[in-house]
């Protein structure tokens, strides 16, 4: 898909904001995940003409940070912490079973991740960086199907917001 | 007497109706902005020496002194900046997340004192990526922010201007480093950078700029409000004021406390969150997130004082406390920790990139019977690489803290179970061999 008129005007906006344009690489990057799902090369590309550096810089940052994926990963990423307290609130059990039920669904992505900051709710999980937690293979498969049925109203793979953005 | 928690950061959020948290609910029932009002008539360095008086350390980590910390920007030297440290990663933390997305008016109104009162005309929060729902409140917060003259030019007429941006990070545990931020910040990979300078020198852009974690500056707003010394009238010793504790693991009600510092952990543990659950025995427990050396039951009666805390060669850290019963592999914990530090180390100093999977390896056949008799042995002598002489205060041989964070779990379990693990490798190690030479 690629940029569009519209997101250049954001990105725009986005780079004005800051006093050097290049603070702007990680919000640039979060938006070309939003517009195709992934972090496309063509897209990596024009970021580094925006922010006057190179490709591979732009990649060099791209691939530190967990968040940016640089292939595709369907509608939903499913984050499971096994951090230690989630580690000793059954969190391993609960990312075993996910990711045996997923395992060969294209739409969904299940990962295990490190602290995500909701011990309070372990073993806790985040679909498209929405919360939630404490729950079992179950009801998490139940809370993902709704999220797959358009029931619940699900953040994009970069966790932003549908509608007012 | 009853065990409570003395709530001043987390009044408002716990108290207000139901995930109210914008700005008309945040003024009329917690006098959001009315302490920026007061600042914004003050001088700028007596607000700073209304810090120190405070007495307010940083509550990230390092327990910096906050006014010491702002002072040591260069007179005269501009631009500045003043970045927040929003990006909570530290294992088993999760205070600022709650501070965010319950109380973002707090966190910006402190923001803004701050910023003028070390004279920065921009400012960041750094907010760390997963957090999306705590990205859009202080978004929205912010924008109610400039629309009623809080952020901007010329603020509420007293002729100071400041700009506020909400950025952002992509999922990054070294990001809450310093000097981590300070590159993310730049657009860059989060390595941290070697010290000096010192970011109060040279940090964003090569500017002077402070750093301050969330709960650091929530704090700022009433702390001008009621004054320096009120702050320090609470706690004890060096540690004065409150402290959110995030206590996690296997207890009964897990959850964040705002306490008055130089309570006990038992109160804090067994009052407050109800004690290890089913009643089980605690084996030990983790003070201060994941970087910080294990305590044992023997040390309930302690109290929460960080250089009480320094004394007994472990730290209060992010305030993070992760509670273990008796059915709890010890070994299985220092595993996952390594492999957290193994996954998060960011690769720029030899000794933490390399070391830090050996550490995890090692482990690893630990855990899972395959240990070698000296093992343990083994990994405090590479380890002692990272962290020379191996004791706390810790020692480093990398850039930033990570490094020695990666020993600290080891360095518990030769401190506290020492005997045990190894016997049990030896146990383990003529397991095998007896297998190896019985044929099945």
């Amino acid at each position: 898909m690629g940029f569009t008129d519209d997101d250049r005007v954001k990105a725009r906006a986005i780079i004005d904001r800051y006093p050097h344009a290049k603070s702007a690489m990680l919000p640039l990057l979060l938006l070309a995940q939003d517009r195709d799902g992934w972090v496309t090369p063509e897209a990596m590309e024009e970021i580094a003409v925006w922010l006057g550096t190179t490709p591979a810089l732009v990649l060099g940052t791209c691939s530190f940070y967990t968040m940016l994926k640089r292939e595709p990963v369907g509608d939903l990423v499913v984050s499971v912490c096994t951090n230690v307290s989630c580690l000793v609130n059954r969190g391993p059990e609960l990312l075993d079973g996910l990711r045996s039920r997923y395992e060969d669904d294209t739409a969904i992505m299940v990962e295990e991740v490190e602290c995500i900051a909701a011990c309070d709710r372990a073993p806790a999980i985040q679909i498209n960086y929405e919360y939630h937690g404490p729950v079992d293979t179950t009801a998490a498969v139940d809370i993902i199907e709704q999220y797959r049925r358009g029931e619940l109203r699900a953040r994009t793979i970069s966790g932003s917001s549908r509608g007012a953005k | 007497m009853a065990i409570e928690e003395t709530r001043i950061i987390t009044k408002f959020l716990r108290d207000r109706p139901q995930d109210s948290w914008e700005y008309a609910v945040a003024r009329e029932h917690n006098q959001a902005y009315s302490a920026l009002e007061a600042a914004l008539k003050r001088d700028p360095a007596e607000l700073i020496e209304e810090v120190k008086t405070s007495g307010l350390r940083g509550r990230g980590g390092a327990g910096f002194g906050t006014g010491q910390k702002w002072s040591f920007l260069p007179a005269g030297v501009f631009p500045r900046y003043l970045a927040i440290n929003a990006d909570e990663g530290e294992p088993s933390t999760f205070k600022d997340h709650m501070l965010i997305e319950g109380d973002p008016h707090q966190l910006i109104e402190g923001t803004i004192i701050s910023a003028f009162a070390i004279g920065a005309h921009h400012a960041f929060i750094y907010i760390r990526g997963e957090f999306a729902l705590g990205t859009e409140r202080l978004e929205a917060a912010v924008a109610e922010a400039y629309k009623n003259g809080y952020l901007g030019k010329d603020i509420l007429g007293s002729g100071f201007d400041l700009e506020l941006i909400v950025h952002r990070g992509a999922g990054c545990y070294i990001a809450g480093d310093e000097t981590g931020l300070l590159s993310s910040l730049e657009g860059e990979r989060a390595m941290p950078r070697i010290k000096p300078p010192f970011p109060a020198i040279q940090g964003l852009f090569a500017a002077p700029t402070v750093v301050n974690n969330v709960e650091t500056i929530s704090n700022i707003p009433h702390i001008v409000r009621k004054g320096g010394e009120w702050y320090a009238s609470m706690g004890v010793n060096k540690s004065t004021g409150t402290r959110i504790f995030s206590v996690s693991g296997m207890v009964e009600r897990p959850g964040n406390y705002e306490i008055e510092l130089g309570m006990s952990f038992r109160d804090l543990i067994e009052g407050l969150a109800g004690g290890v659950r089913g009643g089980r025995p605690l084996q030990f427990f983790i003070p201060g997130g994941a970087s910080a050396p294990w305590l044992l039951p023997e040390h309930l009666d302690e109290p929460l004082d960080m250089d009480r805390a320094s004394e007994l060669r472990t730290m209060l850290g992010s305030g993070a406390i992760m509670v273990f019963d008796d059915t709890v592999d010890p070994l299985l914990v220092s595993w996952r920790l390594a492999r957290f530090f193994a996954h998060e180390s960011c690769g720029k100093c030899t000794p933490c990139r390399e070391g830090s999977s050996w550490i995890e390896k090692v482990l690893y056949r630990m855990t899972n019977g395959l240990g070698r008799p000296d093992d343990l042995d083994l990994l405090l002598d590479f380890g002692s690489n990272i962290v020379p002489g191996l004791n706390a205060p810790f020692a480093q041989t990398t850039i930033c803290a990570l490094g020695p964070s990666t020993m600290s779990h080891v360095v518990s379990l030769d401190r506290c179970f020492g005997a045990e693990i190894r016997a049990r490798l030896q146990k383990d190690f003529d397991k095998r061999r007896t297998l190896e030479v019985t044929p099945a």
